[in-house]
């Protein structure tokens, strides 16, 4: 189970995101009985695969420091279980008309974990560190518009922007950091040397550190002075599990609270009374999407009939069934449904043999060769596709697509590579023809990056060559503007689009399994996952297991 | 004798620089920095300035040479560096830290391999084709076979899930610090059990085959049928004369796996979520930490050097044939 940065971040992903919606019906009854009364205490115990690389999530880049980062540090904003940006140390703002100026009210009763109050002075510390080029940070880019951060009293914000710019507001979830203790390393360039990286970190978060032993457990305790009041749960245990196998026999030993399962552990392997008694299972759409791109510079796939014709001879249902087990929904763009910008009214491509061997032979691949196999030119139709190691999923949706296009006459060999070298000596050198890979999306819909036929360079992320000018204009729009009923009409067009040219063949979003013990009680299954409000989570005192700390 | 231990130390000097040399270059050949890593590799946060930021931070923007003449400068002075990890804490830091848990685990396996493989070896050669011996060699086979994750996931769900006697991960229970003293080690036995269980079925297998062919040319000796004529009973034959002989092979086993303890095993560690050195040098690989892999190989190629040495040093203390060559090749 991965908690989610506060960002919206678009990655092409090996691990999973989360978030979305939906919880199995027939648990959604048993979930807090009103007699028992939320109550301090207890012990959570989460399995994290990877040792954190730190503790300032500002400077690191991979998802375990993030989920404890989350616990120990606030944004200005986050997230509310319908995905709405809701103040978190910000009480109140006000975006201009213009979109140019954005001033933030903070709350007045926030304390550092040392003690010091929370100020204005730290926000605007928190952005000249973001901002420092000495600071390796990932994250500098969401800061690239801003012209200028001012404090003009200890509780206000006052940023001024340089262009409107879409993701003014969610940018500000960024862990605050505290000035009074990390200036000097930050002046230096050394944020990631700050003893506070290592031990004891200090932020204003529900959980303080409590200890860090490496390759083994993060340990953090609640906050008793947290603004929000302290957390029900007494202490949350991380611990450091590396093989998934061994995460899922610790689960079955109620070694750990909560895991995320896979298809196969979630629909086959956890059916038994025990199992269910001592758990609760969720499931919602991840925040990713699978699909098979093209290489549009190829004059094959170039052909927008062509991938049509692909689109109508996939059946996506099937290859959901078939590779998840039926755990995940088709995509017919690249926004989960159930968010804000997702469109539902665009073009469906329905599994069609006879509309797809229609469109291939409008695109002049009619005649067959000895083998079957359709021919233009005296060409025969055949490709490679490519995805990458250690993903049996995006393996097996490989060879289901390769059955597929048989079908229709075309030649499949489906290459399997090494992540490193796949990134490096094929994606970013354009060396495919076709590729099996998921994008991680944000919770922004600006998807700029990806689709923009600016963003075609080696290191850039529009690695089909996807030019469409239609499609710039609106993602510029979509981008520039700071009003969601002008953005949603943006990208409303936009999933029009993209359903119609199929630059891609979006396939599915895969479910989230978690399961959680089901001793704990307050977890509201929402379009944002199930962690948003684990500050509310309790154990009622009678289901209490660890009576430590 | 000192003379010829010298001479070997001084030749394992450019052994070893070699030995830097060419795994330096081979990981920096791999595909992936760890700039690239750490900004989000192919993420829309991933910007050139940051990159460019971390390659300056590591030297990753000079040349090959450059970097490996600062790395050697500095190893010779037995400065490590600091891990490209963003903790960038010290390597010798991070791997004392991980070395204890991965020698303690070793040392117990190496020793309850070599005192259970030396009788089965020598029982199995003695009894040859006995049942004893059938039953060891399928025993041995099956030993061999059985990957380690795999027994391991078997041991876990009998131990750990189906009967509950043993904890499944880690080294201590999380409510260890309000246990009693004694309760504090039981617990932290009863997390290496299984461990070491599954990391000696393995070695057990090899190290008794080593032992029993061993012993079985060693009976076939003209002394040993001397000494069986001398009237000598059986015992003291194979206990006093064969056994002697039939050990030596064996230290030389033992020599070369002594690097082997440092390493730690990546497949035992993982599973049982130990935080060894196994573990240790995975997810630097993983995270082209040069770093931290560096000063692993270091410390493994020398101790392999060093244990090659103690290994023909041994040899020759407890076999007087090679001490006599040893002289000879001296005058």
């Amino acid at each position: 189970m991965k908690r989610r940065a506060p960002f919206a971040r678009l990655a092409l992903i090996l691990a999973l995101g989360l978030a979305g919606c939906g919880v199995e019906a027939d648990l959604v009854a048993d979930h807090a009985a009103p007699s028992e009364k939320p109550a301090h205490g207890d012990t959570f115990i989460e399995a994290l695969t990877g040792n954190i690389s730190g503790l300032i999530p500002n400077v690191l880049s991979d998802s375990a420091s993030f989920e404890v980062g989350s616990l120990i540090y606030n944004g200005l904003v986050t997230r509310d279980r319908d995905l709405n940006l809701i103040g978190e140390l910000a009480e109140s703002w006000r975006f201009s008309q213009d979109c140019l100026d954005l001033e933030f009210h903070l709350r007045r009763n926030v304390r550092w974990h040392d003690g010091e109050p929370f100020t204005a002075a730290d926000v605007v510390f928190t952005y000249e560190t973001m901002i420092n080029p000495k600071t390796p940070t990932a994250y500098r880019e969401d800061f690239r518009a801003v012209a200028s951060v001012e404090a003009p009293d200890p509780y206000t914000v006052h940023v001024r922007y340089t262009q409107p710019y879409a993701k003014a507001l969610q940018s500000w979830g960024i862990w605050m950091l505290p000035k009074h203790v990390l200036e000097p390393y930050v002046r230096e360039g050394r944020l990631r040397d700050a003893p506070q990286n290592r031990s004891n970190p200090i932020g204003t978060g529900a959980y303080r550190f409590k200890e860090w032993k490496p390759g083994e457990k993060v340990v953090l305790v609640a906050n008793p002075d947290y603004f929000e009041g302290r957390p029900y749960i007494s202490r949350v245990v991380y611990r450091i599990i590396p093989s998934q196998a061994t995460i899922f026999l610790e689960l079955k030993a109620k070694g750990v609270d909560s895991a995320g399962l896979t298809a196969l552990q979630f629909k086959r392997q956890t059916e038994y009374p025990a199992f269910r008694k001592a758990y609760h299972k969720y499931e919602y759409s991840a925040n990713a999407y699978t699909y098979l791109g093209f290489n549009l510079r190829d004059p094959r796939f170039a052909d927008r009939r062509v991938r049509q014709a692909f689109a109508y001879a996939i059946n996506k249902r099937e290859l959901i069934d078939g590779v998840l087990l039926g755990l995940g929904r088709e995509a017919t763009g690249p926004y989960k449904p159930g968010t804000w910008a997702y469109n539902p009214n665009v073009k469906r491509f329905a599994y069609d043999m006879d509309k797809a061997r229609a469109l291939l032979a409008e695109a002049g691949w009619k005649e067959r060769n000895a083998d079957g196999l359709l021919v233009r030119n005296g060409q025969p139709f055949a490709f490679e596709l490519l995805t990458n190691q250690g993903n049996d999923e995006r393996k097996k949706v490989a060879e289901i697509v390769q059955a597929s296009l048989k079908e229709l006459g075309v030649q499949v060999d489906i290459r399997v590579i090494e992540w490193a070298s796949f990134l490096k000596e094929y994606i970013k050198k354009r060396r495919f023809e076709a590729i099996i890979l998921g994008w991680g999306i944000g919770l922004d819909p600006d998807q700029y990056e990806i689709w923009h036929s600016s963003k075609t360079g080696p290191d850039e992320l529009n690695q089909i060559s996807y030019a469409n000018p239609e499609v710039d204009a609106l993602l510029e729009q979509g981008r520039t503007s700071c009003h969601q009923e002008e953005r949603k009409k943006s990208y409303a067009r936009l999933q029009e689009i993209l359903a119609e040219d199929q630059p891609i063949v979006f396939l599915y979003f895969r479910d989230a399994l978690p399961v959680v013990s089901s001793r704990v009680r307050g977890i509201v299954p929402s379009a944002n996952g199930i962690l948003y409000n684990f500050n509310e989570w309790y154990v009622p005192k009678h289901l209490q297991r660890y009576t430590a700390g | 004798m000192l003379g010829y231990a010298l001479r070997r130390l001084f030749l394992a000097i450019p052994l070893l620089l070699g030995i830097t040399f060419v795994s330096f270059l081979v990981i920096h050949l791999a595909p992936g920095e760890p700039a690239e890593i750490q900004t989000g590799d192919l993420s829309v946060q991933s910007d050139a300035q940051a990159r460019q930021l971390l390659r300056e931070l590591y030297d990753l923007d000079k040349p090959l040479h450059v970097q490996y003449t600062k790395w050697l400068t500095r190893i010779v002075r037995l400065d490590f560096g600091k891990s490209f990890s963003p903790d960038s804490r010290p390597v010798l830091q991070k791997i004392g830290e991980r070395l204890p848990v991965t020698l303690l685990l070793n040392i117990i396996e190496m020793l309850v391999i070599v005192v259970l493989a030396v009788p089965i070896g020598v029982l199995a050669a003695t009894r040859q084709y006995s049942l004893f011996d059938k039953v060891t060699t399928v025993f041995v086979f099956v030993g061999f076979a059985t990957p380690d994750f795999w027994l391991a996931l078997l041991l876990m769900i009998l131990f750990g899930v189906q009967l509950g006697w043993l904890p499944i991960s880690g080294l201590r229970s999380l409510n260890w610090e309000y246990l009693s003293f004694w309760r504090q080690q039981w617990d932290f036995v009863s997390h290496l059990l299984l461990p070491i269980l599954v990391a000696t079925f393995g070695g057990l297998a090899g190290f008794s085959r080593y032992m029993r062919q061993s012993m079985l040319e060693v009976v076939r000796q003209d002394y040993i049928q001397s000494a069986r004529a001398k009237g000598l009973a059986e015992a003291i034959v194979i206990g006093k004369h064969a056994l002697r002989n039939a050990l030596l092979p064996i230290v030389t086993i033992l020599g070369l796996s002594l690097p082997g303890l440092i390493g730690g095993s990546v497949i035992v560690e993982s599973i049982f979520a130990i935080p060894g050195m196994g573990q240790l040098m995975v997810q630097a690989v993983f995270e082209r930490d040069y770093p931290v892999i560096m000063g692993n190989l270091v410390i493994v190629a020398t101790l392999t050097l060093v244990a090659n040495l103690v290994a023909d040093v041994t040899y020759s203390l407890i076999d007087p044939r090679i001490r006599v060559g040893v002289r000879r090749g001296r005058r």
